[in-house]
Formats: structure tokens, sequence, C-alpha cells
């Protein structure tokens, strides 16, 4: 009995923290995955050793060592890091942010005209479409905020609409863009690239670049001004009690408007990274690349903190790398979606484990309860 | 033995840096109203809380008629027949009151289907026996304060409630509301029921009670008769030392005027006009009371003084500055100071630290952020330490702690500290001590009176009008949104101010 009370006094305390949390639903997460595998008749171990892989670059089956997989990992988790930074900074403030694809692909679309028309002047020309892509996202996701703030439209059916437009929006635009056939542009001048040939060097040719410095800078800046400036601060105000905020002269309006902004550009700038920083010509986009629906899970992975996001984003990076390897050690890469769905899932069902929680306590009264009866 | 109801022993519970309780024993007979008396963060609410299973002591047994039980959530304490009626009612808007009250155990038909009419019937016979009427066909959000009361009451009689819990039940109801509710009290007493009531409201003890337990500090002080002992006594018992229920004030030397509402028309949310053509002035140096029953346009007059809604008609100056078309901020920055009257709502973040919410209307200003716009926690902090100790703020973490965990009484005098420490030309006041014990109140009455002699200007509404007779200098009588009478408090009456508010003008009183 005694030591049923600590277990309890140790559940409390996790479900009380929401980092521990966010570790116990993933490996949850991995475990479930771990299962399915094994169910299909194939190999769990296999996906251990994918992800290995593209953790550490080692490759245990041959002993091989190649730090690109490292490269790339890290490549991959910058979309999905800066736009679970607009996810988590929209929500933050009170608003769900469904818009980040959309914000992406616009920031992508410009980053792409800016790079294939823009002045071919060394270190300007990037940067120039760098801004641009930020520039983009700010307005794409302002407008959003303007709606919600002045006229109370909801963000979430405005910026589901703003996704399709960005879609198609971004087709017309780039099918006008020189050398475009039904997919691609043609190759970008050189001076549009982010590649960092010191990062190409050490991870054996990987497309890790300069969009990584940007990545860890908006993580800085993220927390940096949702903790350390007076701006964040009123938005902190504005996303726990919108009305005590406003009541205490906070310009709630402003902060709405400015956050649906601010996670705008996060978006965009993913996207900028990702035309200039992964490919080396324009993409006429026939779907979506899905980054910005998975910023919403890596924001929930991550409880909209700037390193809980940065960590999950590290996550998801990693299992889109490891999804290749997977598949070529006959595990099915859409294992990997299957764990992302389940921590997400898992994440929406605390409440469900408070409730768990409960059952327990019920069930261990009644125990006590009989037992008592016994001993009378 | 069984004679006792409830029997709390030796209970102890400690949240991070306080000892809520610490051995407390409290023993309560079957079929009387027991009062519970305590300062503010005594630990009433948290001892009832952990009768009602929301809390899990750290050690202590409790029996209820007897028995040794286990309350480890509110489902054992309803199967226990042990119901609680919260401050913050928890009903569904837009549910009938029957719905509410069946709410989690509704009754079935034969076949299982939902049946209304039976439920229908069982709370029409439940008000009726214990004279708590109220419609059981009504919409939730359509009713007073005071009904939604019953019908929490009504909730756990449903349940089979035998013991039921007041936390401060009358902190939300008016003068009326509240002799109503003592009625009810004896009513179900009456009727076999035990019920703990937890009242800062000494008046009230006197009234119902049959014997009263005091905390002071988390400490059990003692359990007395209530028949032998005054209203000063217990206040005694509960503070420590001896407490003035009159303030003394100097008169009031007014100055100029600060703050003047003309013609002043205010709608509510749904468009109902709720001010109509409202004129009053406060001058610098003086108390002005809003004397009514709530609803008749108290809120709203605050909610377009301080720019919460916009004003319909009609002008407001401060300092002889027109800030009727001004942003909350901009009135915030010309002297406008303003205790809410629903501090949930509008005054606190709870999510943010005391610091944090001290700071609330003045964080972007020097010395919290600089030129740079970024925040100085420390300046924060020290500011937040300082208004701990002037205004006895009991915090388990010192400033740090999230307003949400403090006391509700706690959380009150944390926005009285912040308001006046803004010293604002003009404060509008709503319900200052709503919920605040008899030596807080004396402290902030006190602090109420000496920014008045610091030449504020103060605006205060209240329900109560021994606080409007109380405090004020003169005292505007409100009905159904306009002002019926304004006059000096030395030439009116308490019974006076009572007829006005029932609507007739003085001359007829
Ligand atoms: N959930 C909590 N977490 C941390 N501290 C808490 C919590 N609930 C209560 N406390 C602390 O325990 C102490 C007792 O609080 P409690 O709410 O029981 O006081 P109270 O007697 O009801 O006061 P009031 O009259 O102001 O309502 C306070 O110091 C309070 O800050
Ligand atoms: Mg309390």
């Amino acid at each position: 009995m005694k030591k049923l009370d600590q277990n309890k006094t140790f559940l409390n305390r996790v479900l009380d923290s929401d980092g521990i949390i966010s570790v116990l639903v993933v490996l949850l997460g991995f475990l479930c995955g771990t299962i399915l595998i094994a169910m299909v008749g194939r190999n769990p171990l296999n996906m251990y050793k994918a992800i290995l892989q593209s953790l550490t670059g080692y490759n245990i089956d041959n002993g091989k060592m190649n730090v690109r997989y490292i490269g790339e990992t890290l490549n991959y988790s910058v979309p999905f890091i800066l736009c679970g930074l607009s996810m988590a900074f929209a929500a933050r403030v009170g608003l769900f942010n469904i818009g980040g694809e959309g914000q992406y692909i616009m920031g992508l679309t410009v980053a792409q005209v800016i790079a294939l028309l823009g002045p071919q002047v060394p270190v300007l020309h990037w940067l120039l479409a760098i801004f641009g892509a930020i520039a983009i996202g700010a307005v794409w996701g302002g407008v959003v905020g303007i709606l919600k703030a002045k006229y109370e439209v909801s963000e979430v059916v405005s910026t589901i609409m703003l996704n399709y437009i960005s879609l198609y929006l971004s087709r017309i635009i780039c099918l006008h863009l020189p050398g475009a056939t039904t997919y691609k542009t043609a190759n970008y001048p050189q001076t549009a690239l982010l590649t960092n040939s010191f990062f190409e060097r050490i991870t054996n040719n990987s497309l890790l670049n300069d969009g990584f410095f940007m990545m860890v800078i908006a993580v800085v800046l993220y927390w940096f001004i949702m903790e350390k400036t007076k701006l964040g601060y009123g938005m902190r105000a504005t996303g726990f009690n919108k009305e005590a905020a406003r009541c205490s002269g906070i310009p709630v309006v402003k902060s709405i408007a400015l956050s649906m902004a601010i996670a705008g550009a996060f978006a965009g700038l993913a996207g900028g990274i990702v035309a200039l920083g992964s490919f080396k010509y324009g993409r006429v986009l026939s779907g979506m690349d899905n980054y910005g629906f998975n910023g919403i899970a890596v924001a929930l992975v991550g409880n909209s903190t700037a390193l809980g996001t940065m960590l999950a984003g590290f996550l998801f990076g990693m299992l889109k790398n490891a999804q290749a390897l997977m598949q070529s050690k006959q595990i099915p890469k859409e294992i990997t979606f299957i764990i992302q769905g389940l921590i997400v899932v898992f994440i929406a069902l605390r409440s469900g484990l408070k409730l768990y929680q409960q059952w327990l306590n019920k069930r261990q009264l009644q125990k006590e309860i009989m037992k008592e009866g016994v001993a009378k | 033995m069984p004679e006792y109801a409830i029997e709390m022993v030796d209970i102890t519970k400690t949240f991070p840096g306080v000892v809520a309780n610490d051995n407390v024993t409290l023993r309560v007979y079957d079929r009387e109203i027991h009062a519970l008396l305590g300062e503010n963060g005594a630990g009433k609410s948290t001892l009832m809380s952990i009768l009602f299973g929301a809390y899990s002591a750290d050690s202590g047994i409790i029996r209820i008629h007897g028995n040794l039980v286990d309350i480890k959530d509110p489902n054992v304490a309803t199967e226990l027949g042990i119901g609680m009626v919260h401050q913050h009612f928890k009903l569904v808007q837009n549910y009938t009151v029957t719905e509410n009250i069946v709410l989690g155990m509704e009754p079935r038909n034969r076949w299982g289907i939902l049946d209304l009419s039976k439920a229908e019937k069982r709370v029409r016979e439940l008000s009726e026996l214990y004279g708590l009427s109220v419609d059981p066909k009504a919409m939730a959000e359509s009713i007073t304060v005071g009904q939604q009361q019953r019908v929490e009451i009504l909730k756990t009689l449903y349940r089979n409630a035998n013991i039921i819990i007041f936390d401060e039940p009358t902190a939300v109801l008016t003068p009326q509301e509240i002799d109503e509710l003592m009625d009810i009290l004896r009513r179900l007493r009456e009727e076999g029921k035990t019920i703990v009531l937890i009242t800062h409201k000494l008046k009230e003890i006197k009234a119902v009670a049959d014997r009263c337990t005091v905390l002071r500090r988390g400490k059990y002080i003692g359990t007395v008769q209530v028949a032998d002992v005054t209203e000063q006594d217990l206040a005694e018992m509960m503070v420590g030392r001896a407490v003035k229920f009159e303030i003394d004030k100097a008169p009031a030397h007014p100055g100029p005027v600060m703050l003047s509402v003309q013609h002043l028309t205010v709608k509510d949310a749904v468009g109902n006009v709720k001010v109509h053509d409202l004129s009053v002035d406060v001058r610098a140096g003086e108390i002005v009371g809003v004397a009514g029953v709530d609803g008749n346009g108290q809120s709203e007059l605050l909610y377009g003084l301080t720019g919460l809604s916009p004003v319909v008609e009609g002008k407001v100056f401060i300092d002889g500055e027109d800030v009727t078309n001004l942003t909350i901020r901009r009135r915030i920055e010309r002297g406008l100071g303003h205790i809410p009257e629903d501090r949930q709502k509008h005054g606190l973040v709870s999510e943010f630290s005391i610091s944090e919410n001290c700071a609330i209307k003045n964080y972007y200003l020097p010395p919290y952020s600089n030129q740079y716009g970024l925040l100085n926690y420390q300046k924060m902090t020290e500011h937040a330490d300082e208004l701990i100790e002037q205004f006895d703020i009991r915090a388990g973490e010192g400033a740090g702690t999230p307003a949400g965990s403090l006391s509700g009484g706690n959380q009150q005098k944390v926005i009285v500290a912040r308001e006046i420490s803004l010293s604002p030309k003009v404060l509008l006041v709503a319900q200052p001590t709503r919920g605040l014990d008899v030596g807080a109140i004396e402290y902030i009455r006190k602090r109420i009176i000496a920014e008045r002699d610091k030449g504020r200007a103060i605006l205060l509404v209240s329900f109560e009008l021994d606080e409007i007779m109380n405090l004020c200098d003169r005292i505007a009588t409100i009905s159904k949104g306009s002002i019926v009478a304004i006059n000096d408090q030395d030439q009116v009456t308490e019974r006076e101010i009572g007829l006005m508010m029932a609507g007739s003008k003085k001359a007829e009183a």
C-alpha cells in the first residue's frame, strides 16, 4: 500500500511535467512502432539500426562510417524546427496556426523568384531571397492575424483556405519562371545558393547549408522574444488570459496580429531555406511538402518552448532521414509516419492518462475497503 | 463517537513552500451548521478540498459517521454523501437547470433512454422541500447568480448528500440573496443535513452557525460555541489581535474634480442599454460610493470608464482631459486605476507569477523595460517583494509564486496592492474586500482611505451597504442604469439608500 502511494505521487509528478510527458510519449510511440514491425514479420532491430545510422552515420552491418547522414539529418530538421516555431509562437498567444504550410510555400516561392531573377551579387543575392521569404511569410501570417484581431475571423478557417491559395498561386508564379517545365525551373545562379563549403567538407558533401545557422538564430530569437522582451510579455499574457491582458491595457489586437506575422515569418524562412539549400533549381510544386503541417506536431511534442521545439524538430528530421535507410533494410518507411502520428495522438491523450490515474485511485480504494471489511 | 458526522484528525497538507494544514483537527456534529473561520490563506479551502477528495492529505485520518474512510477523489466523496458548493459555479451554460443537476447521473427509463421528466419531478420535489425556488426548465445562462448557487445546492441534494460544504457562498451574493441563503441553510439543518460553512463574514456566523472552528496560518486554534462569543472575540481568535470594525477617518478635503462622467450611455455585450445618461463627478480627495442592487449597470459603468466597453454616448474626463475615445492603456497612463469586480477574468493572469502580475500595467515602461524593449525581471521581483511585505500577501514561493495557486483572498490582495502602487489619480474600485478576512478588510479599507487623503479621486462600487456607509464621503445610488440621487454620507441613512436602490426618489422615502 505504501508503495502504491508512492506510485501515485510519481504519476502525479510525471503528469505535472510537460517535458517528461513528451519524452515518455516519444518512447511510447517507438515502442508501438517496434511492435508493429514485429507484427508484419520484419526485424524491429533494423529500424533502430537505421536510426542509429541517421543519427551517427555509423552503419552497424558493415562497420562503415559515413558522416554524411548526420549532415542530412540536421538539414532535414531545419524546416521541421522552423515550422514548429511558427506553430508554437502562435500557440503561445492562444492561436492555432494551421497556415504554416501556406506560409512555407509562399516563402519558398518568393525565394525561388528572387533566386532566378534577382541581382547576382555574392551574399546579397541569397540574403535578399531569404529576406523576401521571411517578409512574405510575415505578410501571409499577418493578414490572418489582422482578420482575426479586427474582425474575429477564425484563424483556423482562414489559414486552411490560404494554404490552398498559396499552393496554386505558387504554381502559377513558378510556371512563369525562366526555364520552367511542369515540375522544375532552370538552375539557380551560384550566388543564390546557401551551400556552405565548410559543412560540405566535414559532412562528406551532405546538403547541410547556411540555413542551419539561420535556424539556430531563429530558435534563440524565439526564446529571446518570448521570455526577455516586453513584446513577448504582452503576448504571453494575451495567450494565457486575453481578458485580463486587455483590462490591463495590453494591446491584445496588436499582439494577435503581430504574433501571426512573426509565426508566418518563421515558416516563410523555412520555405526559403528549403528552396535555396536543398535544391539547385526552383520547383513547381505539385503537392504540399507537409513541413508546415508537421510543424504542428513538432510544436505539440515540444510544448511550444524554444528548446523543446528544437529537440522535437530534430526527432522528426532524424525520422525523415531514416526512411530511406529503413527501406533498404526491408522496413516500410511508412512506419515513421505511424510513429509520428502515434506521438501526436499520445500527446493528445494526456487528459486520458489523467482519467486512468483517477481510475487507479478508485480501484485502490475499493481494494482497501474490501481489506478493511475482511479485517472486521 | 458516531454523533460526529465528520471527524478530520491531525490533517497535514503541504504545498511547495507552505504548510497549508498543519495537524488540523475538525469535528462536526451530525445536523449542525459548523463554521470554518480563518484569515486568507489559513487553509480552509484546502481542508475542505481534502474532505471532498480534490486533494489528498499528507497525513491524518478522516471518519464519516464514525467510519474510517479514504477519500481519494470527489466520486468517493459523493458516494459517502458529501457534497460541495464551490465558490465558482460550474454550470453548463446552455443546459437547463434540470440537465445541469442530473449531469453525470441521468435517470433512464426501462429502455435506457434519458428520462428528463422524471428528473424534473425529483428536482421540483427537492426544491420545494428545501425552499430552493428555481425553475427546473430555465437555461443556466439566464438565471441570476443566487439561483445558480441554488442549482449547485440542488445538485448535491440530488446526489443524496447529507454533508454539504459551502466555500464562501455569500461572497458573490447580494444582501437580499444572503438573507435567503441563511434561511436555506437553516432549512437544510432542519431536514437533517450537516453543513460546513466557510465565510469571512462574522455576522453570518453569528446568524446561522452552531459552532465555529478557527484556523490561523494552517494551524488549529480552537472550536467555540457560537452563542457564547461575540463577533469581536471571533475576529481576535482568528487574527490573533484586536480588530477594529469601524474605520476612523477624518473628514474629506475634496479638491478639484478629477473624474467627470457626463451623460454616459453604455450597452452590454448583447446590445441592451445598461447605463443610461449617467453623470457623476468625483473630486480629488474624496470617495464616492455607487450603491445599488447587482445588475443595475454598475459593471457596465466601470467597463465604460475603463474602456473595456465602448461608450455609446456621453463623455468621460480624467483631470480635465477627455478620455472617452482613448484606448485602455492610454487611460491607464492618464492616471486611471481599476480594481476589477471579477478578479479571475480581469484582474490576474493566473499562470503568471506574482511579480509578473504586479507589473502587468507598466511592464513596458522603465524600470521594468529598458529603451530596447528588454524586460528587467529583477526589478519586477524587487517591486513584488515590497508589495508582498507591505500588504502581507501570503505566498508559498514568494514573488515567483504563480498567482493561480494563491488563496482567494491573497489574489485579491495582489490586485489591490498593484493598483495602489501605481498611484493613479482616479481609482475605480469594485468590491475591494470581496473574499477578504476581517484583518485584511481593515487593512485594505485603511489603505483606500489613505489613498483618498493623498488626494486621489476614488469611485467605489459595492453591494455591501456597510462598506459604502463606512468608506464613502458621498453616495450615489444607482437604479436601472441611472443615478437616483447623490447624497453626502452623513445626510442619509442605510434605510433611505435601500429604498432608493429599489427605485424610489429620496423625497418619497
Ligand atoms: N494548488 C496549490 N498549490 C500551491 N499552494 C497552494 C495551492 N492551494 C493552496 N495553496 C496555498 O495553501 C495555503 C492555504 O490556501 P487556502 O486556499 O486553503 O486558503 P483559504 O483559507 O481558503 O484562504 P481564503 O480565505 O483566502 O480563500 C495558501 O498559502 C495557498 O497559497
Ligand atoms: Mg478559500
